[in-house]
């Protein structure tokens, strides 16, 4: 018998993306699509093993090896740098990471620059690479009204079509870097079940540029 | 001495089976003290995972450090003298570990072989890392690469400095979007590099392509070893993967990192760290390796069923000798044996016995 697979899957609108094309490449598993609260799902005749976990957190099973490959945003990468191979570039979920201020804010170089985000490693790479000095306030959501309340002068997030900063009066003054669905695999995975995790990563690579 | 087999932890068995594969060879024991002058550290500060280190000052005011690193300790010691020191060591290291920010204690065994390296030496040393993995678990992978043949492909590609650690980053992830997003088409033979992944027949393919006229000595040099070494009996565990990379200012030539199934990271790293020499002043060439034992708790993992074969319960009036010749009785028997007036909440014991007046025993079901 063929040992397991064990994928980590994003909860959410992007996970069931992501899943329809491991669907469509040849690797399905028809009890996931069952309308309950089940967190994980097999299909013993192909050994997979499916499961939901939060977005930022697929990339934790997958470094420890809980799950042998899963699916990941580049900003949840670049945040906690996860030692894990990235395979592939699924051209999903696309956004980007940038800065947003409110749409009269001057930049003072000579003060300090006051950042808020929920991604603090990406802003301090980020502002170290321009050797710009910043304050970072870190907060876990509604970053887009740190700088209306004057928490801080701009805000370090992932903008998607940037209808949300609109509505809050804030404009996108950098772009720090692209983000999309990377496939990522656990390192001794790719070792020990390498024939298994290349086939999925050849199939989906031809779903991915069919798309 | 007799050791029950069952007594030795997985990383305690590990050091006596790796301990004695060394001395077969030839290498002899470093020993050394828990303690380094910070100012070793302070100078090669890249070469250490992480700049996290623990000081103290000692009697004399010398601000002192918990040994973050062997190696570089061996690499001071070493003479140019010697034509060639074969030494391998058994020490605690003191690391931050990545999670939860705090310092650790890794217990940490490897080997060096320092002085005029040659081929041989290369050979060898890579052969006792396969044989150091094997003696853990069978199930292992050794993954070997070249940095010189990674240097000249990147080198060919007149990229910056900061480009080019962007795209070391790219190849140590086998992130082949990430190369192409850099360099743009130049980048097509990095990006088969990277995707490479395989015993010598599959990658010297590769490796023509990339290469169709002359090959750099950087490629005959891997062949030939990793060749050598599937000769030896492990060609399907031993693939070549140039994503393994070390930090170049440190290390040139052939690195590598093993794999045991069931430990989701690498527990074995070494390398020929030639330009590290060169950085502490010293004319030689050096290879070595360490095995990180921490990680062996988590492989094959078997609950004991019982904390201890037999309990012996007694009370104020039992005599000692009559206690005493009880539990020899059973501890000579091959049984664990614990005594005890009251029995703890959660001892998982197979037999209990009770100790009569006149030292009879009475066997009690287990609740």
């Amino acid at each position: 018998m063929k040992t397991m697979l064990n994928i980590a899957l994003p909860k959410g609108r992007l996970g069931e993306k992501v899943y329809s094309i491991f669907e469509k490449a040849g690797f399905p598993c028809p009890s996931i699509k069952e309308n309950n609260r089940k967190l994980i799902f097999e299909n013993e005749e192909l050994a997979l093993r499916y499961f939901w976990v939060k977005p930022s957190d697929v990339a934790i099973y997958v470094e420890r090896g809980a799950a042998d490959i899963g699916v990941a945003g580049k900003d949840i990468l670049l945040e906690y740098e996860p030692d894990i191979y990235e395979l592939l570039d699924l051209n999903l979920g696309k956004c980007r990471m940038a800065v947003a201020a409110k749409a009269d804010f001057r930049d003072n170089p000579q003060k300090t620059l006051r950042v808020a985000t929920k991604f603090t490693n990406i802003a301090k790479n980020y502002y170290t690479s321009l050797g710009r000095d910043i304050d970072i306030i870190h907060l876990n959501g509604s970053i887009e009204i740190a700088p209306i309340l004057g928490l801080s002068d701009v805000i370090v997030d992932i903008v998607e079509t940037g209808t949300t900063l609109k509505e809050n009066n804030l404009t996108v003054r950098e772009t720090i870097v692209p983000i999309s669905a990377r496939l990522i695999s656990n390192k001794a995975s790719f070792k020990f079940k390498n024939e298994q995790i290349e086939q999925v990563m050849e199939k989906l690579i031809s779903e991915v540029e069919n798309d | 001495m007799d050791i029950n087999n069952f007594v030795l932890r997985n990383d305690e068995k590990a050091i006596f089976a790796l301990r004695s594969l060394y001395e077969k060879y030839g290498y002899s024991q470093f020993k050394m003290s828990k303690f380094e002058e910070y100012d070793l550290y302070v100078r090669n500060k890249d070469f250490l995972v992480s700049d996290n280190i623990i000081t103290f000052t000692d009697t004399s005011g010398k601000l002192m450090a918990l040994k973050p690193d062997v190696t570089l300790s061996i690499i001071k010691n070493s003479d140019d003298k010697d034509s060639l020191k074969k030494v391998y060591y058994n020490e605690n290291v003191y690391r931050v570990s990545k999670g939860s920010y705090s310092f650790k204690e890794i217990m940490q065994v490897g080997l060096e072989c320092i002085g005029d390296t040659d081929e041989y030496c290369i050979y060898e040393v890579l052969s006792l890392a396969a044989e150091s993995l094997n003696s853990i678990s069978p199930d292992f992978a050794l993954d070997i690469s070249h940095l010189g043949i990674i240097s000249e492909i990147i080198d060919s590609l007149e990229v910056s400095s900061s480009e080019k650690q962007e795209l070391l980053k790219c190849i140590g992830d086998k992130n082949t979007c990430g190369i192409t997003a850099i360099c743009g088409e130049k980048g097509e033979n990095l990006k088969k590099l990277t995707q490479t992944y395989g015993n010598t027949e599959k990658v010297i393919s590769v490796l023509d392509e990339i290469f169709p006229y002359d090959k750099p000595t950087a490629v005959n040099e891997l062949i030939s070893i990793v060749s050598a070494l599937e000769k030896k009996g492990y060609g399907d565990k031993i693939k070549i993967d140039f994503s393994v990379l070390n930090d170049m200012n440190y290390y040139s030539g052939i690195v590598f990192r093993g794999f045991i199934n069931g430990i989701p990271t690498g527990i074995l790293s070494g390398g020929q760290y030639d330009n590290l020499m060169k950085k502490m002043k010293k004319k030689s060439g050096a290879i070595g390796f360490a095995v990180y034992l921490d990680m062996l708790e988590r492989l094959n993992e078997t609950e004991k069923e019982f904390d201890v074969d037999s309990v012996i319960l007694y009370n104020e009036a039992t005599s000692l000798s009559d206690l005493r010749s009880a539990v020899d009785m059973l501890t000579e028997n091959g049984k664990s044996v614990i005594a005890l007036k009251t029995i703890p909440e959660n001892l998982k014991y197979n037999q209990l016995f009770k100790l009569q007046e006149k030292g009879a025993l009475t066997s009690e079901n287990n609740a």
